[in-house]
C-alpha cells in the first residue's frame, strides 16, 4: 500500500511552484511578488536588529554607576541620569493615578452603560478615535496655553503628567473597550437573571474578567507615555535639574535628557545618550514584559 | 451616583478635544490679525524670530512634506508587503514569531530613533559616498518610515485577515495561485482598510516630532532635495516652544498659527481614515 | 483494495498526462465504457496535525452522474470532498495518505500541480461566496487567472446560460455580486465555476444556506449538469440525496479502539439501494432517521 504521507504544507509550497511551471507568464511575476514581501517583511526586522546593535554597542561602554547614581553635569566624566530615572517613574505613578482610573471609568461608561444611538455618545466615541491620531505636539500646545497662561503650574512636574495622561487616555479606553467587549454576554446575562443591578454585575463579574486585557492595554499606554519628548520639551521639562524632582519642583524625564545629550558636541556625551537610551529600553521592556507575563497568566479563553 | 462619575470621566476626553482647539484657536486669531492669512500660506520666507521677520509657513510645508515623502516610500510598499506576507504566505508559527517583534519597533520610543538616524544612517549614507547635510529630510524621512511600517502592516493585516476565508478557497477552489489570490482577491477586498492604515501613517508622519528634530535640521527651505536640511512644521513647534518666547510676542503666537495648520491637516486625515475603517467594517460586518 | 492495474493503465494513456501538462488539450477518443472512474481512492485518510479525521476510504466515483456524500456531522465528509480536488492544502496542518486517482493518475504525485487539479475539479461552497467583484468579474476571475482570456464575453455568457442564471442577471452584468439573493448567488459560484470548464463539479452542502425555493432550481441544475460534468455533493440533507444522486456514499464516526472519533467509509452503492436495502444496519439506521 503507498501510504506516502505528505504534509500539506510541503504541498502548498510545491502549489506555488508548479504553478510557476504551469502559467509561464505568471511565474515570475509570482515569484518576484514573494521577493517583494520577504523583504518587507525582513526591513523592518533586520531595522530592530541594527537598531538594538547599534545602541549597545554605543551605550554599554557608558552604562555604569555614575550614569544611574549621578545628576546630570556638563563634564560628562560625572554626568549622570538619576533625577530623570526618578521622575520618569514618578510619572508612571502620577499617570496611574490619574489618566487610569479616568480612562477605565470612560471606557467602562461607553462599553456597559451608554446608549450608543445617542448623538454625543457617538460624538464621544468619534472624540476618541480622532483623539488617539492627534500628533503628541498639539498636546504639547495644549500644555504650554495652559501652564502659561490659565492654571498658572509652571513647568513642574504634575503638569507634564496631566498633559501625557490627556494624551494616552485615547490609547488604553481603546484598549479596555476591547477587554469589556471580549467578556462574553453570558457572564452579563448570568448575573442580571440572579437580580443583580447593571452595577453590581460589572463590578463584580464584568470588570474582574476584563483585567488582563486592562491591564495590558493599561502597561502599553503607560510605556508609550514613559518614552514620550516633544511634548514635554513644549511644558519645560528643563535638561540640567541637580536633584531628586517632587510632585510640583522642575524636573527632566529620560527621554528630554537623551534628546539634551544628543545635541551636545561633545562624543561623550553621544555615549552617555546611547547608555540613557539602554536604560529607557530596560524600564520599557521590563513594563512590557510585565504585561505579557500578566496576559499570560490570566487571560481566559472564551 | 457611581454612572454619572463614569459619564463625568467620558466628558474628559471631550475636554482634552475642547481644549486643544480653545488653546489654538485664541493664539491663532491674534496672529492673523497681525499676519494676514494670504502672507502666511503664500509667501516663502520663514524669520518669524529675525528681523526683518518673515511670516510664510511654506518652507515648514515643504520641510514636512519631504521628510513625509521619505517616510512613505518606505512605511507604504514594505508594511503593505509585510502585511501580505503575514496574512496570505506566512506559517502560523512564522506569523506568531515575526509580528510581536515587529510591533516592538513601533514601541521603540521616537528619541531613540532619532538618535539612530542622527548616529547611524546619516554617517553610513556619507560612507556611501553620498555628501548629505548632517541634518536631512532623508534619514528623518528613512526612520519615521520604519517606525511607521509595523503601523501599516498591522491595520492592513487586520483588513486583510477580515476578508472571509471564503472568497480565499472560492478562488482556490478555480485554479488560482497563491499570488493571484492575493493580488485579486484579498487585496481588493481589504482595499479601504488598506487606504486608511495609508491616510494614519501619512498622519502620523506629518506629526512625528522627536525624530525630525534629532535628524533633520532647524532650517526652514524650500528644499525637497532629500539631502538637504529643513524645518518641519513640528520641528518649529517643539524648537520655538522649548526656547523662551515672551508670551504675547508675534514669536510666540507663530507656535499656535503653525500648530493650528498641522492640527486641521491631521484632523482631515485622521476622520478620513477612521470613515474608511468603517467602510470596510461595514462591508463584512 | 488492489487497483485494478490494466484499467488504471488504460485511463493513465487517455486522459492522464494532462495534469502534469496542463497545455496539452484532451483527446477525442470515444469513452471506452459507458461510465469511466473518475476518481478511485484507497485507504485514503487525512489527518489535522494529530487528529485523525478520516481514514481507509476505499471508493470509486463514475463519469457523468451524481454522487452523493452523505452521514452525521464530523463524519469527514466535507473533509473526503476537499482531498478530491486538493483542497486541504490549504489547511497547513492537514496530511493527507493512502492514494487518489483521478482519470488513473495519483493526484498526490509530486509531479502534479495543484492548480491543475482545481481548474479540471471545481469547487461551490456551503455559503455562496461571491467576490465583492460585479457578476461578470466574478464569472470571468477564473479564466482570467488561469490565462483564457479569448472570448471570455462569450465564455461568460455560456457559464451563466449553464447555470441557469443568464436570463436573470443578462441586463445587469456590471452590477455588484453581493446585490443577488442567497440562490442567485449560489448559482453565479455555479457559474463561476463552470466558467473555466472542469470535468467534475464537488459541491459542499451547496443548499445548506438556502430557502427550498433556490435549493429546487440548484437541483435542477444538477441533473442537467450531470450530462457533461460528474458532479460529487455533500449534503446533509437525505431527501435532496435520493433525489439527485444516482450513487451514494454513506460516512459515519467510528470511535475506533482509542476512543478518538474519525470518519469511516460504512458503504458506497447505487442510491436506490442505499436508501431501501444497504447492507450495514448503521447506513439503515442513519437512513430510516434513527440515528444521527
Amino acid at each position: 500500500m503507498n501510504a506516502a504521507a505528505r504534509t500539506a504544507s510541503t504541498a502548498a509550497g510545491a502549489t506555488v511552484r508548479s504553478s510557476l511551471a504551469g502559467h509561464g507568464h505568471s511565474s515570475v511575476t509570482a515569484k518576484l511578488f514573494l521577493g517583494y514581501l520577504l523583504f518587507s517583511t525582513v526591513v523592518g526586522l533586520a531595522a530592530l536588529v541594527t537598531l538594538l546593535v547599534t545602541i549597545l554597542q554605543d551605550g554599554l561602554p557608558y552604562l555604569d554607576s555614575v550614569l544611574l547614581f549621578n545628576a546630570p553635569s556638563a563634564n560628562p566624566e560625572r554626568a549622570g541620569a538619576r533625577p530623570a530615572i526618578v521622575a520618569s517613574i514618578m510619572i508612571a505613578a502620577v499617570l496611574m493615578a490619574t489618566a487610569l482610573p479616568v480612562a477605565i471609568g470612560t471606557a467602562v461608561y461607553l462599553e456597559e452603560f451608554a446608549q450608543r444611538d445617542r448623538w454625543w455618545i457617538r460624538l464621544v466615541e468619534l472624540n476618541i478615535q480622532n483623539l488617539a491620531a492627534v500628533p503628541s505636539i498639539i498636546f504639547g500646545i495644549l500644555g504650554l496655553a495652559f501652564v502659561v497662561r490659565g492654571l498658572n503650574l509652571g513647568p513642574v512636574l504634575l503638569t507634564g503628567a496631566l498633559i501625557l495622561g490627556l494624551q494616552m487616555l485615547p490609547t488604553i479606553i481603546i484598549a479596555t473597550r476591547e477587554a469589556l467587549r471580549a467578556v462574553p454576554d453570558s457572564v452579563r446575562q448570568g448575573g442580571m437573571a440572579l437580580g443583580a443591578t447593571r452595577w453590581q454585575v460589572v463590578w463584580r463579574e464584568v470588570i474582574p474578567a476584563a483585567i488582563p486585557g486592562v491591564a495590558t492595554g493599561s502597561i502599553l499606554g503607560l510605556s508609550r507615555a514613559i518614552g514620550e519628548t516633544a511634548p514635554l520639551l513644549m511644558v519645560g521639562a528643563a535638561t540640567f535639574v541637580s536633584f531628586n524632582p517632587g510632585l510640583l519642583t522642575q524636573y527632566t524625564v529620560l527621554p528630554i535628557l537623551i534628546y539634551q545629550w544628543i545635541k551636545l558636541p561633545q562624543e561623550a556625551f553621544q555615549g552617555l545618550a546611547a547608555a540613557a537610551i539602554i536604560v529607557l529600553l530596560v524600564i520599557l521592556v521590563s513594563m512590557n514584559g510585565f504585561a505579557i507575563w500578566l496576559r499570560n497568566r490570566y487571560e481566559r479563553r472564551w | 451616583m457611581i454612572i454619572t462619575c463614569l459619564a463625568v470621566a467620558a466628558l474628559i476626553s471631550i475636554l482634552a478635544t475642547v481644549g486643544i482647539v480653545v488653546a489654538l484657536v485664541a493664539p491663532s486669531l491674534e496672529f492673523f490679525t497681525e499676519i494676514s492669512p494670504r502672507e502666511f500660506f503664500t509667501t516663502t520666507t520663514w524669520t518669524p524670530l529675525f528681523t526683518p521677520s518673515a511670516f510664510g509657513v511654506l518652507p515648514l510645508i515643504v520641510g514636512t512634506l519631504s521628510t513625509t515623502l521619505w517616510a512613505c516610500v518606505i512605511c507604504l510598499p514594505l508594511g503593505l508587503g509585510t502585511a501580505i506576507y503575514l496574512s496570505e504566505y506566512a506559517r502560523p508559527r512564522v506569523r506568531a514569531a515575526v509580528k510581536p517583534t515587529l510591533e516592538v519597533l513601533a514601541g521603540i520610543p521616537t528619541v531613540v530613533l532619532g538618535y539612530f538616524a542622527l548616529t547611524f544612517l546619516t554617517p553610513l549614507l556619507r560612507s556611501l559616498g553620498w555628501q548629505v547635510e548632517i541634518f536631512n529630510a532623508f534619514s528623518a524621512g528613512i526612520i519615521i518610515g520604519i517606525l511607521l511600517l509595523p503601523t501599516v502592516a498591522s491595520l492592513s493585516e487586520d483588513a486583510m485577515k477580515a476578508v472571509p476565508s471564503s472568497l480565499r478557497e472560492g478562488s482556490f477552489g478555480l485554479g488560482a495561485n497563491r499570488f493571484q489570490v492575493a493580488t485579486r482577491v484579498v487585496v481588493p477586498a481589504a482595499v479601504s482598510g488598506i487606504a486608511a492604515s495609508f491616510v494614519l501613517a501619512i498622519s502620523r508622519a506629518i506629526g512625528e516630532t522627536t525624530i525630525v528634530l534629532i535628524a533633520a535640521g532647524q532650517l526652514p527651505r524650500m528644499s525637497l532635495h532629500p539631502g538637504d536640511s529643513v524645518q518641519t512644521m513640528t520641528a518649529f513647534i517643539a524648537g520655538t516652544g522649548a526656547g523662551d518666547v515672551p508670551v504675547g510676542s508675534i514669536e510666540y503666537k507663530t507656535i499656535f498659527a503653525v500648530g493650528i495648520t498641522l492640527f486641521v491637516i491631521t484632523l482631515v486625515l485622521n476622520v478620513f481614515a477612521i470613515r474608511m475603517v468603517r467602510r470596510f467594517r461595514e462591508v463584512y460586518e | 483494495m488492489e487497483p485494478t492495474p490494466a484499467k488504471t493503465a488504460e485511463q493513465t494513456t487517455r486522459r492522464g498526462v494532462q495534469l502534469a501538462a496542463p497545455t496539452a488539450q484532451p483527446t477525442s477518443e470515444a469513452p471506452l465504457a459507458e461510465h469511466d472512474v473518475v476518481f478511485e481512492c484507497r485507504e485514503l485518510g487525512v489527518r489535522y496535525g494529530r487528529n485523525r479525521a478520516l481514514r481507509d476510504v476505499n471508493l470509486e466515483i463514475r463519469e457523468h452522474g451524481v454522487t452523493a456524500l452523505i452521514g452525521p456531522s464530523g463524519c469527514g465528509k466535507s473533509t473526503f470532498l476537499r482531498c478530491l480536488n486538493r483542497m486541504n492544502d490549504l489547511i497547513p496542518s492537514a496530511a493527507v495518505d493512502g492514494t487518489c486517482r483521478y482519470y488513473g493518475e495519483d493526484l498526490y504525485a509530486p509531479s502534479v500541480d495543484a492548480i491543475e487539479v482545481r481548474k479540471r475539479i471545481g469547487m461551490v461552497f456551503q455559503k455562496p461566496n461571491p467576490f465583492p467583484k460585479s457578476i461578470f468579474d466574478n464569472i470571468a476571475f477564473g479564466p482570467r487567472v488561469l490565462g483564457m482570456t479569448s472570448n471570455l464575453a462569450d465564455r461568460v455568457e455560456q457559464a451563466l446560460r449553464r447555470a441557469a442564471l443568464w436570463d436573470e442577471v443578462k441586463d445587469r452584468l456590471r452590477d455588484g455580486a453581493l446585490g443577488l439573493s442567497g440562490g442567485q448567488q449560489q448559482r453565479l459560484c455555479i457559474a463561476r465555476a463552470l466558467a473555466v470548464e472542469p470535468d467534475v463539479l464537488l459541491m459542499d452542502e451547496p443548499c445548506s444556506a438556502l430557502d427550498p425555493i433556490s435549493t429546487a432550481a440548484i437541483e435542477d441544475l444538477m441533473t442537467t449538469l450531470k450530462s457533461d460534468y460528474t458532479v460529487v455533493i455533500v449534503t446533509h440533507n437525505m431527501q435532496q440525496a435520493a433525489r439527485v444522486a444516482d450513487q451514494t456514499a454513506f460516512f459515519s464516526v467510528d470511535q475506533g479502539e482509542t476512543g478518538r472519533r474519525c470518519g469511516v467509509l460504512i458503504e458506497m452503492s447505487s442510491t436506490d439501494r442505499i436508501f431501501t436495502n444497504p447492507d450495514d444496519p448503521r447506513t439503515e439506521a442513519y437512513v430510516t432517521g434513527r440515528f444521527g
